[in-house]
């Protein structure tokens, strides 16, 4: 299936499709536009170059919710072996819009888990495009303690647009299931990574993100709220939401630079979803690092790092600071 | 003719009102938001501003809040000093901030320091809406993460009141986080056998309500404070249903095992006061020809 196009990439389409023409030209009536056509090649070098090199933070919201994008099945298929799904909070339910279970990665056992979105509207709805009720939380909690007890490294991958906002869930304790996990994890004696793989929305994002190292792919997102959740509150209208994806920095390079992140993974052109092997590749790079540095650090290392880590974050001042002495007469 | 009396009588009542303003002093009666009994602020402050015909709650800020829970003169304020900073150089934040910082006096939306409740020694955070709503940025998880490092410390319980709408937008992942380090702080507390008690007052909700506030050993709650991980509007939009009236509410959270006590305000000194001794807290030493609490 030929990969869906973004409207940023219009241009690289258009000009595509115009190289091929001349090309088909050639062959069919056998004129030689050789020239012509190099010409054109070297322009959609240059293009590819300007559009993909400079992506503005709405465009790379677009390819977070890409249909297409990889989710976190597609990633665990190709990153690990022997995977098997564990299911069910033994509370309550099984709420599929979290999937996660046991697996080999580098033929180390590890628990994987992850929020999982639909590829289609059917199985959207089961998984309920992504968004968990608490029962999601607490099955990923019962998995990520059952890593601690066997010793296994905990990897996450974030790929919601927030934690489902409906009644059932806000009466069985939403809010308590998100900060229930945030403050487990945060004393687990074992590697935690998350990689934020698509849309990290929110707390229901964060729920699996307190991590030792926190990685995102190129175009992936984290945010406290969605770019049209900020255009309504500050624009009194969504239609704003470009403008608010810029001023709110959710993309990785934004987080990158905040200090928020470790890294960002490397996209491929386009997007994730144009070489899902390739990206796998990448994505199996970092974390291959990443799990080999956590490996050395004691669990008393690996908790207390977490907590400067996370204890570091934040941007305060003094209102001394704000207004230097000395300057009033 | 009659034209003109109406429009004299209307120029006639405008003006003792305008002067009004200064010898009635503003405030000086309070209507309650929930039965519209008026009734006069003074009598609703002696009553800790619980509405004597209905039992409405009346929101208060941090400072009445601080005298209704710990003893006279025993609150020491940490970091009263620290403001927030611009992470995302945000539009208008800088100004917002300023502005809230001289209509409230208060420098953020949170208060932490010392104190002691019937001569029990604990370490107290109280947030306050009145400022930027109570979001939580980056000054109050610091100033939480900061209180908590405290009563680790001086091996002493915590206590907070949360009043908030959630992390405060403006800050953006940066507020998202604070959600994050909050929790990190607990769980050491936590990690130490201390006491953690969460009371939740109007409003607790998003971001604060799915960390800390949701977080304590006791989990307490005011009489028919809004409480709750998303807004009631975009439930109503998500599922299309209209949602029942105590939807949210403290009593409503109390029901679905979410809370472990509703608290009226003017039992919630003695219920923590009964608390911090059943968790054999540290008491402060007596000063002479002190009663006993």
């Amino acid at each position: 299936m030929m990969p869906e196009e973004m409207p940023f990439e219009k241009p690289i389409i258009e000009l595509r499709n115009k190289i091929a023409e001349l090309k088909s030209f050639t062959n069919e009536k056998d004129i030689d536009l050789s020239g012509e056509i190099t010409k054109l090649e070297r322009r959609l070098v240059q293009l590819e170059e300007d559009i993909y090199g400079n992506m503005a933070p709405w465009d790379r919201v677009q390819l977070a919710r890409h249909t297409q994008r990889p989710t976190t099945l597609d990633y665990i298929k190709g990153l690990f072996t022997d995977f098997m799904e564990f299911r069910g909070d033994r509370l309550y339910g099984d709420d599929e819009a979290i999937v996660g279970g046991v697996a080999a990665f580098d033929n180390q056992p590890v628990t994987v888990i992850g929020h999982q979105r639909g590829k289609d509207t059917k199985e959207n709805i089961r998984r309920n495009f992504g968004m968990p009720h608490p029962e999601g939380y607490r099955k990923a909690l019962r998995l990520m303690k059952q890593a601690e007890k066997f010793g296994r490294p905990i990897i996450c991958f974030i790929d919601t647009k927030g934690a489902f906002p409906g009644k059932e869930a806000e009466e069985r304790g939403q809010s308590e299931a998100i900060a229930r996990n945030l403050l487990e994890m945060s004393g687990f004696k074992v590697p935690v990574v998350s990689i934020v793989i698509g849309e990290g929305g929110s707390g229901g994002a964060l729920a699996l993100g307190v991590a030792d190292r926190i990685y995102m792919l190129e175009n992936a997102t984290y945010s406290v709220i969605s770019p049209e959740g900020a255009a309504t509150i500050l624009w009194k209208d969504a239609a704003h939401a470009q403008e608010a994806a810029e001023t709110m920095k959710i993309t990785a390079p934004d987080l990158k630079e905040l200090g928020i992140i470790d890294d960002v993974i490397p996209e491929i052109r386009g997007g994730a979803h144009r070489n899902l092997e390739a990206q796998t590749s990448y994505i199996r790079n970092t974390l291959k690092q990443a799990i080999y540095d956590l490996n050395k650090e004691s669990p008393e290392e690996l908790v207390h790092k977490r907590f400067i880590k996370f204890n570091a974050i934040g941007d305060y001042g003094y209102v001394n600071d704000a207004n230097p002495g000395g300057e009033e007469t | 003719m009659i034209r003109d009396i109406f429009s004299r009588k209307r120029h006639y009542t405008t003006i003792p009102s305008e002067k009004g303003k200064k010898d009635v002093p503003a405030g000086l009666m309070t209507k309650c938001p929930e039965c519209k009994t008026i009734m006069y602020t003074k009598e609703l402050n002696q009553n800790m501003f619980v509405c004597d015909h209905c039992g409405h709650h009346h929101r208060i800020g941090s400072t009445l809040r601080l005298k209704y829970t710990l003893d006279e003169n025993s609150f020491t304020e940490f970091n009263e000093g620290m403001i927030s900073q611009d992470p995302l150089t945000f539009p208008g934040y800088k100004e917002k901030s300023e502005k809230d910082r001289q209509s409230t006096g208060m420098n953020e939306a949170i208060r932490t320091g010392y104190g002691t409740i019937g001569g029990y020694k604990a370490v107290i955070a109280v947030m306050d809406a009145g400022f930027r709503m109570g979001s939580m940025g980056s000054v109050v998880g610091e100033k939480i993460s900061r209180a908590i490092d405290c009563a680790i410390e001086e091996e002493v319980p915590f206590i907070l009141f949360s009043a908030s709408g959630g992390a405060r937008m403006q800050e953006g992942v940066v507020s998202l986080m604070q959600m994050a380090k909050t929790s990190t702080s607990l769980n050491r507390l936590h990690e130490k056998g201390l006491l953690f008690i969460s009371v939740m007052t109007h409003p607790t909700t998003g971001g604060v309500s799915a960390s800390f506030a949701s977080l304590g050993d006791v989990n307490l709650a005011e009489p028919q404070a809004l409480i709750g991980f998303a807004g009631r509007r975009i439930i109503e939009q998500t599922i299309r249903e209209q949602l029942p009236d105590d939807f949210q509410s403290a009593e409503f959270l109390l029901e679905h095992g979410q809370l472990d006590q509703v608290v009226h305000r003017h039992e919630l000194k003695k219920t923590l006061l009964t608390l911090l001794k059943l968790h054999n807290a540290p008491q402060a030493k007596k000063k002479e020809g002190e009663d006993d609490a």
